[in-house]
């Protein structure tokens, strides 16, 4: 287990320095003079010369690169030239908004998918399955944002039972912070559970077929031990794998639903600085979030190997 | 009273009727063997008798044990029948295992169920009735997993798992099928030893003859779901009454003319040249920066064949004979050596130079199923070495060459219009035998070839492997665990043991009398009908 954790965190050191080098690249040839940016279209020529000296993007590439990569390191992510405040900061009040929000949507949507799929696989061809799996069908149909407006109607217009919109901030206490994200987490979390109950249905069946279910019923075991004896954790795989990319979309890719509800995220701070060529914080977020499906992707592969043997030797 | 108690059971699955009224009783503490071909109704009748059938299955008639209805029986009560009275034992040892579960949980689960156990009583029978079957404390702990287990192995877990609550009646459906012979032995010992020191019935299907004679005191014959005959053992299979058996019983001794078997080894150039040829594979890393250690699999083996030769490549799996007959096929790299075929050596080859030798050497697998694409008519399937040749041939052309390939082998010229899966297991071995001959090679290196068949179509495979030797006088290179097959179809014998070629000689002479203790084992192992016969009249006086 040792050499297999240490190789797999070499592979995503190596995995994570590429990547750097493709963010870079791709901001470096993208057109847009950041200083030009910072100072608007009026500047003298003397002040945008002094100030991409004081940036150092006079210095050669490699240079700039390298000294990038140090303040990454050491937390520096650099200064957003719109915010005027260092990237780190910007991203820490964003994420922590974003993640929270992405791990009661992974939890809420595993919470509902993994037994809706179980279910609907031990009663394969029957009502039960016909109209779970419809209701997935619908589910994967719908984009996020046309339940979040439909639940918006529902819980904060009619209902009001939470508010439609808006964060007010940690500091405002946990439980008006956790209201807050009660339903865009479930707007998020119903299309990923659709997709992630299909999958366990699908995996669950093909277990079922295996020969070693059949020597588990033929022990004597009944068949609902069996489903959840031998059979759901074989079936976790695949499994595993879709929920590792769910969670690396619900960290990037909630924009949407963050401005359904003006949740002030890491989807949007991206998005903002984009449209305003702030490429310090994209090259930063950008960063960020590499570094954090690289390490879902870690935790994934432990799980693999926690759930199948046969993974820890030779992975 | 018979310990179980078939009566006119009938099965059918939708509308396809499988069983027709089955009649079948074993008395306790005895052998009952159940025979038949593929699609004869053997495994579903072991099946009903643990109601584990498939949903849309349905039963009539009477099945009876120790007095218990088990068609109409609650499936509660069925749960504390199985793995408690009534044990199994699989086919496949490979995927017949939790591949998530250790080898003690899988054994002790079964205990802790029907007895009520705690964990360390349960897993104290595990581990006692793992010692039973073979598997020592010192090199099986418990916390095993199934795949640090090889196939023989596994298949001792299974029977631990079957027999860990001394079942009154133990079914085992071809518990050996899927294991070379020296393993089939084994398997077959430790089955006969356990019955009799627990008194428990077994029920053993198979579709060897040979070992079902070794094995059981009765024997049913049976044949598209209806019992063709039933009876003791020796008597029934020495008297032939029933058509059905004797052409059963002939069939797996079948030998194929081949009149001028000899001529091929008269002087001549050599078609093919093994040269101290080394494979290693690399192996399992003992650290992050270690070198990983290798695998030998192949250890300088050296051998040569004449042209129109029959040779058997013989040994137990895992011996090496299957990466030996694909570094003769140019499909993997020698480490070491060199193969020559047909005066050139192989393996500096590009893949371009290689085409000429290719269409002089091909290919038949075991599973002729596998081994075919399932969208792809006839016609193409058989046709893909014609890009081997120098001239492609025009489309009609092809479909001429195509209808004799067929015809070849027995089949005719419309099937090339059809799809591999409207045929039978016997006519696709037929189907990659046409493919194998279209080119018109030199060589045909046949990889266990009649082994997933049944004995008569076996019998008729050999057959025409036998008939193609002698029209085409193409030379065979049959790699295979089934001493049967070698006697009956080649000259010369080789057996592998370990990487390396330990023996080589005329069949018959190293069959009859072999010299090195890993042929011995492959003899003393096969099982053989006629003996088998012989030793039962024998022992009943």
């Amino acid at each position: 287990m040792i050499p297999f954790l240490a190789r797999r965190l070499l592979t995503g050191l190596a995995t994570l320095l590429l990547a750097s080098v493709v963010v870079f690249a791709v901001l470096e040839i993208l057109p847009g003079d950041p200083a030009l940016l910072m100072l608007g279209m009026n500047a003298s020529p003397e002040a945008l010369a002094t100030l991409r000296e004081q940036l150092g993007l006079n210095d050669p590439v490699m240079v700039r690169y390298v000294s990038w990569i140090l303040g990454l390191l050491t937390g520096d992510f650099g200064r957003s030239f719109t915010y005027s405040s260092p990237v780190i900061d910007l991203i820490a009040e964003r994420a922590v908004v974003s993640l929270p929000l992405a791990v009661i949507s992974l939890l809420l949507s595993t919470a509902i998918a993994i037994p809706v799929g179980i279910f609907a696989a031990a009663r394969r061809g029957k009502a039960a399955d016909t109209l779970s799996m419809g209701a997935a069908q619908v589910g994967v149909a719908v984009p996020n944002f046309w339940f979040a407006l439909i639940l918006v109607y529902i819980f904060a217009v009619w209902l009001q039972l939470v508010p439609a919109g808006g964060f007010p901030g940690w500091k405002a206490g946990l439980w008006p912070g956790l209201k807050a994200l009660i339903l865009p987490s479930v707007a998020l979390a119903l299309p990923q559970a659709a997709i992630l109950a299909r999958v366990t249905r699908s995996a669950m069946l093909e277990v079922l077929g295996e020969d070693y279910i059949r020597t588990a019923r033929a022990k004597g075991m009944p068949r609902r031990h069996v489903l959840w004896r031998h059979a759901l954790r074989n079936a976790m795989i695949p499994v595993l794998t879709i929920l590792g990319l769910q969670f690396a979309f619900l960290l990037a890719g909630t924009i949407i639903i963050e401005n359904v509800f003006y949740l002030p995220g890491l989807g949007r701070l991206v998005f903002q600085a984009i449209t305003q060529r702030d490429l310090i914080v994209v090259e930063g977020v950008v960063m960020l979030l590499v570094a954090s499906v690289i390490f879902v992707n870690i935790v994934v592969d432990i799980c693999y190997a926690l759930v199948d043997p046969r993974l820890r030797s030779n992975a | 009273m018979a310990l179980i108690e078939i009566e006119k059971l009938s099965l059918s699955i939708g509308r396809v009727p499988i069983l027709k009224s089955i009649d079948l009783t074993i008395g306790a503490g005895e052998t009952m063997g159940l025979v038949g071909e593929s699609g004869s109704g053997k495994s579903m009748t072991a099946l009903t008798l643990m109601r584990l059938l498939p949903d849309a299955a349905r039963a009539t008639g009477r099945v009876t044990f120790d007095g218990i209805d088990i068609l109409a029986a609650p499936e509660a009560a069925m749960c504390r029948l199985r793995g408690n009275d009534i044990g199994m034992v699989f086919q496949e040892p490979m995927t017949a295992l939790n591949p998530v579960k250790t080898i003690g949980e899988q054994v002790a689960e079964g205990i802790r169920w029907h007895t009520g156990a705690n964990r360390a009583d349960a897993e104290a029978s595990a581990r006692r009735m793992l010692e039973r079957v073979g598997l020592p404390e010192a090199k099986f702990p418990l916390t095993r997993y199934p795949h640090q287990l090889s196939g023989g192995q596994r298949q001792r877990v299974v029977i631990a798992i079957a027999c860990a609550l001394k079942p009154k009646l133990l079914v085992a459906d071809e518990p050996t099928t899927a294991l070379d012979v020296v393993l089939q032995k084994q398997i077959l010992d430790l089955l006969r030893g356990l019955v009799a020191e627990d008194r428990m019935g077994l029920l053993l299907i198979s579709h060897d003859l040979a070992v079902v004679t070794d094995m059981a005191d009765r024997i049913t014959v049976m044949r598209h779901g209806e019992v063709m005959e039933e009876g003791e053992t020796a008597q029934t299979l020495s008297a032939q009454v029933h058509p059905y058996t004797r052409q059963l019983a002939e069939a797996s001794m079948h030998v194929p003319a081949r009149p001028n078997r000899h001529a091929a080894q008269a002087g001549g150039d050599n078609l093919l040249e093994v040269d101290a040829v080394v494979r290693d594979y690399p192996g399992r890393r003992r650290a992050l920066f270690a070198p990983a250690e290798k695998f030998r699999a192949v250890d300088h083996v050296s051998f040569s064949m004449k042209p129109g030769q029959s040779v058997a490549l013989v040994g137990r799996s895992g011996c090496g004979k299957s990466t030996l007959a694909r570094m003769i096929l140019a499909l993997d790299r020698p480490t070491g050596g060199d193969i020559r075929f047909l005066g050139a050596s192989l393996t500096s080859k590009s893949e371009a130079e290689l085409k000429p030798y290719r269409r002089n050497m091909q290919v038949v697998f075991q599973d002729p199923y596998g081994s075919f694409n399932p969208r792809h008519k006839v016609e193409r399937l058989v046709a893909e070495p014609l890009h081997l040749l120098d001239s492609q041939p025009s489309p009609a052309e092809r479909r001429e060459m195509v209808a004799e390939a067929l015809h070849e082998v027995g089949l005719r010229a419309p099937d090339m219009d059809k799809y591999p899966h409207e045929f039978s297991g016997g006519q696709r071995q037929r189907i990659s035998i046409a493919r194998a001959i279209i080119t018109r090679p030199k060589l045909v290196v046949a990889d266990e070839p009649v082994s997933a068949l049944d004995v008569s179509i076996r019998a008729q495979v050999l057959d025409l492997f036998a008939e193609l030797n002698q029209k085409l006088g193409v030379a065979y290179l049959f790699i295979t665990h089934d001493l049967t097959v070698a006697r009956a179809i080649t000259d010369e014998v080789m057996v592998m043991h370990d990487g390396r070629i330990v023996e080589t000689g005329r069949t018959d002479a190293v069959l009859d009398d072999p010299q090195s203790e890993a042929a011995r084992d492959l003899v003393a192992a096969a099982p053989d009908l006629k003996r088998a016969i012989r030793r039962r009249l024998h022992e009943q006086g």
